[in-house]
């Protein structure tokens, strides 16, 4: 078993430095996990949230007059008669103001405001009503009537988040290219520093998977330690976004977006981010050890 | 054991400074290699140890052409070469312990063995009571008894030894070949670079004396004490 101390490797200059740039590293992509897999989350809460819902919209007569109840319960009455729906509740005057609250704040009143009449429609389970056809019939009881089903709003948010997600592996993607050339640079010059040592063992029976055993568990010493610290760093900064976000100075506090919330594979991805730089540093390093000796006579 | 035939060597694109060398030296055979200074030797010994390559002719080591080896044949066969180098390149951060397990640990030897197996040489070196001292803790004479022992403890075919008493006294010199006597009778085939005439005609054995890149064989002579 070869031991990993005869090449003096921690005593490197060249290496002093690389344990912070890959806490750095791991930091920037746990936010950059962070962010992409807080937003896939909150993705799936938006889309499970209106899944199996239809708005249905009673417009104001052209004077803005409110619309009469009687035409309320008569749409109301329809909606009760379709087998499909499980139930059909006119949103009230509070949940209007919550829904309007982050763009008009905590303190509108609703009512001088020419709001329609919105009925929040629940469909039973594997029921697809088309918006169009319901349309049609309700607005035999309610000209006017408009019925949304989200579909069109959901796939664009589904586009745009996907884009950011994309971004962010991109970013992932970048540092692990980042992280290997440093681990490639590093390598090097140590083979260059080191290059009297190397050879003696050489001459001494040391094959090249020797040599690239002592720069491989070096480099992955390095990149798990470097990577810890960067974790440490990325669960402060996420604690403290979490506790600003509990202070109620994030946007996901009032109902714009979700409460920031990190899902388990999320946490996963994170939590691996050390070892997984420990062995980018690993193999890069072996690779690198193994094709530049190979290459000499 | 060891076979050159028509070697010639130069370094870059500089002259020649081996020509024509032939030489075949028998397993379990004990030489002198002399010369002046520049003449060759070290070169001549980097053949043999496989630290470099030769421009021209063949070189044969344990019966293998050293030309037909592949990278990753060497390791195994340079195991089987224990080598004294004249500047005896111990590395620095290492105590000597671990300077002269190093050969062991390469092959792959057991650790709880190659402890005990180190302790002995380096007593028997007379290193005893700097078995954790660094090299730099370390006199002349004391470094190139403990680059003694890095080469042969592990009880090499081959041992090739570039001017090894050259920093030590008249009475570790002797002891020192003696110990190279020993490892001969064993059956490890030994080749001594040296300039101590005395060393040589005390111990009679062959000379390889090169001159001018030329080698020549001359039988050995024990002097009469």
């Amino acid at each position: 078993m070869a031991r990993s101390r005869d090449l003096p490797l921690d005593t490197d200059g060249s290496t002093r430095f690389l344990p912070w740039l890959v806490a750095l590293m791991v930091y920037l992509a746990a936010l950059t996990i962070a962010g992409g897999a807080a937003l896939h989350d909150a993705v799936d809460s938006w889309n499970a949230g209106l899944a199996g819902t239809l708005t249905v919209e009673l417009p104001r007569g052209a004077t803005g007059a409110p619309v009469p109840q009687d035409r309320i319960d008569a749409v109301l009455a329809q909606l009760g008669q379709i087998p499909g729906i499980a139930a059909a509740t006119r949103l009230d005057a509070s949940v209007e103001k919550r829904l309007l609250a982050p763009w008009l704040g905590q303190d509108v009143d609703v009512s001088v405001l020419p709001l329609p009449v919105l009925i929040d429609v629940q469909t039973r389970p594997g029921v697809a009503l088309d918006p169009d056809t319901l349309a049609q019939r309700l607005a035999i009881a309610a000209p006017g009537t408009r019925v949304e089903s989200h579909g069109a709003w959901l796939s664009r948010l589904f586009r745009i988040a996907g884009l950011v997600q994309v971004g962010a592996a991109a970013i992932v993607g970048i540092i692990g290219f980042v992280a290997v050339l440093t681990v490639v640079f590093t390598t090097r010059t140590g083979l260059a520093i080191h290059a009297p040592v190397v050879q003696l063992v050489h001459l001494i029976g040391a094959s090249d998977t020797y040599v690239a055993r002592q720069f491989q568990w070096h480099a992955f010493r390095l990149g798990l330690g470097g990577g810890g610290i960067g974790l440490v760093m990325a669960l402060v900064s996420y604690g403290a976004l979490r506790w600003t976000a509990g202070q109620g100075l994030l946007p996901g506090e009032v109902g714009l977006l979700p409460s920031f919330h990190l899902p388990l594979l999320g946490w996963i991805a994170i939590l691996a981010l050390p070892l997984a730089m420990g062995l980018v540093g690993l193999v890069t390093a072996r690779r690198t050890v193994l094709r530049t000796l190979g290459r000499m006579p | 054991m060891v076979r050159f035939e028509n070697v010639g060597m130069r370094y870059g694109s500089g002259p020649e400074v081996l020509h024509d060398i032939e030489l075949d030296l028998e397993p379990g055979g004990f030489f002198f290699l002399t010369g002046p200074s520049g003449a060759g030797k070290s070169t001549l010994l980097k053949l043999m140890y496989l630290a470099e390559r030769p421009t021209r002719g063949r070189i044969s080591l344990f019966d293998r052409d050293v030309a037909a080896l592949t990278r990753a044949q060497l390791p195994a066969l340079r195991r089987r070469v224990g080598v004294v180098f004249q500047e005896f390149r111990l590395i620095e951060h290492l105590s000597a312990l671990d300077n002269v397990a190093l050969p062991l640990r390469i092959a792959g030897q057991e650790e709880a063995r190659v402890r005990d197996h180190v302790v002995d040489l380096l007593k028997w070196v007379g290193l005893a009571d700097h078995v954790h001292a660094l090299p730099r803790e370390l006199s002349g004479g004391q470094q190139q008894r403990l680059a003694i022992a890095r080469a042969v403890i592990s009880q090499p075919s081959l041992l090739i030894a570039d001017e090894p008493t050259g920093n030590v006294d008249d009475a570790i010199a002797l002891r020192l070949l003696y110990l190279f006597e020993e490892l001969n009778r064993r059956g490890t085939t030994v080749v001594i670079a040296t300039h101590n005439q005395a060393l040589i005609d005390r111990f009679g054995h062959p000379v390889l004396h090169i001159e001018g890149g030329r080698l020549e064989r001359r039988p050995g002579r024990r002097a009469v004490i």
